[in-house]
């Protein structure tokens, strides 16, 4: 049964210095009615999804699209300067059921729990050498762009099977992608046209010398063309490296203060939950009239799941805000939900243990170098993070 | 307790292996696999916990 009354219009979500997510906003539109109606930055009308369980009922529903090349689909404006969809035939994120599974499937086995263990060593190492880097250079450091960012770069890359010496160029370029505040349009779009004919030349290199690597393996499976492959490889590299950045910058953050949870086992299941990075990422649109929440949402109209919204809504999670790593309930939706959940989940749960117990380990006197309320988060984007984080020890 | 899962729903998230890996493990395509049919008491929680987080509705817990 649909609700008769009309719906609630609210601003589109804003971060601002005095709420850098904005879940005092969410709150409020979690008491309204059913879902919300907003518009985005251009003017177009789009629901916003803002309750546990409807976020997971959109992200589960078999009438509404990941495909951003359907009408209606939600631009919120700046693209990571990702290309459009015809233009990457591998961008499975933005591919349905069945389409999106055939890619899917292919790439489980490199990211199962028991793999991911595997990498472990491969993880320290990176670890280590990064906070070595750190420790020679001095007794300060900006720890985004000494290590958070650097980290999950040098991990997908070696998890790839990009030669160490070519690192550090993937590295460079991955970033320029990433910093939107100080790169232009055109930086990002050569920045990834650049990444893309690496990539495609490292697909030759590997179709003639096959290593002990993922795109070696991925090549042996004979299930993707290698422009599909390509799209796959990119896909990879771009939606684990800011987000892993961010969540390790912001961790640091929380941890600092709150020292008492350090080396807690669900410390990174909580800290997953509590900044929920990802909260604009999966935008959704309606392929055919649907109702949630006892609202109907017509064929062609845009869907905002909100994933920080969900992950602190008070009918699951008993005080939200805070960060308690020993609240029983784990139902976050931090990598999402339904076919597309997160694929590097478990990549990323072991590179943040990692990090921070690296970290903590080997610099015991870290604290933060500007007072938090001097901490630069990010407004303009579309991943919820810090441009910086200046540290001493 | 009885588990059932169904493997061509599955999107190999993992997160049965991880909360609960008496109960579920990943087979080499990465797809879920049973290791038990009917949990004891000690390994409930961890089945439970499983189907509440799967993200592709793959796995059923049956309190029968
Ligand atoms: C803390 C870090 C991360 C967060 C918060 C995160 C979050 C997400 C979210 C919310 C989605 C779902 C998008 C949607 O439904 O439209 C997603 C999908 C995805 N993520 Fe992550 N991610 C992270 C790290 C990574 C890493 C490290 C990798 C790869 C190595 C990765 C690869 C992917 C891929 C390939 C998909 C698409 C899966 C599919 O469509 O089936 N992510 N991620």
């Amino acid at each position: 049964m649909t609700t008769s009354t009309g719906p609630t219009v609210v601003g589109f979500p804003r971060r601002t210095p005095e709420e850098p997510l904005p879940l005092s906003q969410y709150a409020s539109h979690r008491e309204q009615n059913g879902l919300v109606l907003s518009h985005l930055p251009n003017g177009v009308p789009v629901w916003l999804v803002t309750r546990h369980e409807d976020v997971r009922a959109v992200l589960t529903h078999p009438k509404i699209s990941a495909n951003p090349d359907n009408e209606g689909f939600p631009n919120v404006g700046e693209t990571m300067g990702v290309p459009k969809q015809d233009q990457i035939p591998g961008w499975f994120v933005g591919l349905d059921s069945p389409e999106h599974d055939r890619f899917r499937k292919v790439l489980i086995p490199e990211f199962t729990v028991r793999r991911v263990r595997e990498l472990r060593p491969a993880i320290e190492r990176t670890v280590d050498e990064r906070i070595d880097a750190m420790l020679a250079a001095g007794d300060r450091a900006d720890l985004i762009g000494d290590f958070a960012l650097p980290v999950p770069s040098l991990v997908i890359s070696s998890l790839l099977g990009v030669p160490p010496a070519d690192r550090d160029f993937f590295e460079s370029r991955t970033r320029t992608l990433v910093a939107i505040r100080t790169s232009t349009d055109e930086e990002r779009a050569t920045a990834t046209r650049e990444l893309l004919r690496y990539i495609n030349r490292l697909i030759a290199i590997k179709e003639k010398w096959p290593g002990d690597d993922l795109i070696s393996r991925l090549l042996a499976t004979g299930q993707l063309t290698s422009v599909e492959l390509s799209g796959v490889l990119l896909l990879l590299l771009i939606a684990g490296h800011e987000t892993t950045a961010n969540n390790i910058g912001l961790g640091v953050v929380t941890l600092l203060a709150n020292p008492q949870w350090i080396g807690h086992e669900r410390l990174v299941e909580e800290l997953l939950r509590l900044h929920s990075v990802a909260d604009m990422v999966a935008l959704r649109v309606a392929v055919d009239d649907v109702e949630i929440a006892g609202r109907l949402i017509r064929k062609g109209e845009g869907i905002v799941p909100l994933l920080a919204a969900a992950n602190h809504d008070t009918e699951v999670f008993g005080c939200p805000h805070a960060f308690d790593p020993e609240r029983s309930e784990r139902r976050h939706v931090a990598f999402g939900y339904g076919v597309h959940q997160c694929l590097g989940q478990n990549l990323v749960r072991v590179e943040m243990e990692i990090a921070y117990r690296k970290l903590f380990e080997r610099i015991p006197t870290l604290e933060l170098d500007v007072p938090p309320d001097g901490l630069a988060f990010k407004y303009d984007g579309i991943l919820f993070g810090l441009h910086e984080l200046p540290v001493r020890w | 307790m009885r588990v059932t899962v169904d493997r061509e729903r599955c999107v190999g998230a993992g997160q049965c292996a991880l909360n609960a890996p008496e109960v579920f493990d990943q087979d080499e395509d990465g797809i879920v696999t049973l290791l038990v049919r009917e949990p004891e008491e000690a390994d409930a929680d961890g089945a439970r916990a499983a189907g509440d987080l799967c993200p592709s509705g793959s796995i059923t817990v049956h309190e029968d």
